[in-house]
């Protein structure tokens, strides 16, 4: 063990990162800001139940600017997750493991993720005007 | 030829002496939320930034409130188990142990509230 010189094997950085490896990484990172959006979900229900004044305040939060980029971050990892997941359910099944396969649907994850996310955010425009 | 006792087999719960549970829960989960979510989704972009009176009337009509219900438990159900495996990769000995029973009583608390908190403003 003294022999500190040794070659190691190449760590995580140095690979190229493939598109699969990237959006399982993302899969997770969605996964965790997904479960704190949830919890701002609850908390919007709680305000509705018992506090208006409390209700206007996260309302006003969520529509500034910052709130806006937030919500808009949460719609593409809303649709990320649920289309990477989808892509895991077929996985699951026995389907699309080929290397080029994995990259084709990888590419249609993110194709799907951004129709989706543009679409909720045109609604949202076309009718309030957010 | 199975080295497995007939009772194991039976059982089957495998080495991990947990069976499929914890992964066919996460299968059935997201299977219910990808209606849901786009549900959701949507619903929400249609409510923009609304008034109180207007999500209140929203939540109060019978199918939301039946939806979102749906949607609290699985979400936080669905939540449970996704973090669950996420900590038992990153985080080691007893500190596993106190943040996995955290998650555990954070997803079954916000669920509780979420439920609650719907009822209350339907009923």
């Amino acid at each position: 063990m003294a022999n500190v010189e040794r070659p190691l094997s190449p760590h995580l950085q140095i690979y190229k990162w493939p598109l699969a490896m990237a959006i399982s990484i993302l899969h997770r990172i969605t996964g965790v800001a997904l479960a704190i959006g949830a919890v701002i979900m609850v908390a919007i229900f709680v305000a509705v139940a018992s506090d208006p004044a409390c209700y206007e305040w996260i309302r006003g939060v969520l529509a500034s600017k910052i709130g806006k980029i937030f919500l808009f971050l949460w719609t593409i990892g809303l649709f990320l997750h649920l289309f990477n997941g989808i892509r895991h359910l077929f996985w699951d099944a026995g389907y699309g493991f080929e290397k080029s396969t994995t990259t084709k649907s990888g590419i249609w994850v993110l194709i799907a993720t951004f129709a989706l996310s543009i679409a909720v955010w045109g609604v949202a425009y076309y009718c309030t005007n957010v | 030829m199975s080295l497995r006792t007939p009772l194991s087999e039976a059982k089957g719960l495998g080495s991990a002496k947990e069976g499929v549970a914890h992964w066919w829960f996460q299968r059935l989960t997201a299977i219910a939320l990808i209606p849901l979510a786009v549900w959701l989704a949507f619903a929400v972009s249609m409510l923009g930034d609304a008034s109180y009176e207007t999500v209140r009337a929203w939540l109060e009509t019978p199918h939301v409130a039946i939806l979102l219900i749906l949607l609290v438990v699985a979400t936080f159900y669905h939540s449970q188990l996704g973090l669950q495996v996420i900590v038992e990769d990153y985080v080691h000995g007893w500190l596993k142990v106190v943040t996995l029973i955290l998650i555990n009583f954070l997803c079954i608390a916000l669920a509780v509230i979420g439920v609650v908190a719907l009822l209350k403003i339907f009923l």
